[in-house]
């Protein structure tokens, strides 16, 4: 059967690749406009019999507000990292701390991963498993350059970055 | 210089202290971990000012329509994030030392 489903499988990212496509040509002649179109129309149709399905986001509102914040978040991260950088060495506690996680799904887990990485001091290292047999993702392994609190720490980035996420998700 | 140059000029300026700031913490900070807050970070910001700088000369300066630098913004967002990602597991791979003061190695099994 030849439904819609079948010959154009995911309009938002044809549309994205449309996007991306002109930019990357930085105009909008009419050839551009063509194969832009053929490209997004022709690209997906090839991939997504095996890509893997993740999960749409529900709320692309909340999105939008989760980016703009982790983008005032970087702001901050960076001025607090250059004070760390040009003051002792010897003052500096870096530190790992594992943060376990709420979150079950992988896209989720990579992109507050992401965020953790870019944001407050901190690098994501691992994403470990609960205990050897389980194969679930359950803590986040950050490698922290000036640790104060663990505990406040740890809030901090399941209340700022986690919560949000389970509710974009 | 009109308003608009000045905007160009100090985001110029800007990104680039904060990458010059990632350098340096990439040479001055103790070990392996640590270093690589830098590159991470104060890169990300610059080039983002960078990139702002660019769009802003083209689009208000030279007058034409230039969207282009989204896109290296977009990447870097998506790879930078990664890269460390990739540097750290393989430090932890490699059990590469940390610096004395660390704490809570043994959460990365050091």
């Amino acid at each position: 059967m030849l439904s819609l489903k079948n010959w154009w499988p995911t309009p938002v990212r044809s549309l994205f690749l449309f996007l991306v496509w002109l930019l990357l040509n930085n105009s909008v002649a009419l050839i551009h406009l063509f194969f832009g179109l053929l490209l997004a129309w022709l690209i997906p149709l090839l991939i997504h019999k095996f890509r893997l399905i993740q999960p749409g986001i529900k709320k692309p509102g909340a999105a939008m507000a989760y980016g703009l914040m982790v983008m005032w978040d970087i702001v901050i991260a960076n001025l607090q990292v250059i004070r760390l950088v040009l003051g002792p060495n010897k003052k500096l506690r870096p530190a790992f701390v594992t943060v376990p996680l709420d979150l079950t799904d992988h896209l989720a887990i990579t992109i507050l991963a992401s965020t953790v990485s870019l944001t407050p001091g901190t690098v994501s290292a691992d994403v470990l498993p609960l205990n050897a047999e389980g194969a679930e993702p359950r803590f986040l392994l950050l490698h922290v350059l000036d640790l104060a609190d663990e505990a406040e720490l740890i809030e901090q980035v399941k209340q700022r970055y986690e919560a949000p996420l389970k509710e974009i998700f | 210089m009109s308003m608009t140059e000045w905007l160009v000029a100090i985001l110029a300026v800007a990104g680039s202290l904060f990458v010059l700031m990632g350098s340096v913490a990439l040479v001055k900070l103790p070990d392996f971990y640590t270093r690589l807050h830098g590159p991470t970070k104060a890169t990300t910001l610059g080039l983002g000012a960078l990139v702002l700088a660019s769009m802003a000369y083209f689009n208000f300066v030279k007058g034409e329509l230039s969207m282009q630098q989204l896109l290296i913004a977009l990447f870097l967002f998506i790879t930078a994030p990664i890269t460390a990602h990739m540097l750290i597991k393989a430090a932890l791979h490699l059990k590469l030392a940390s610096a004395k003061q660390t704490s809570g190695r043994e959460n990365a099994e050091l």
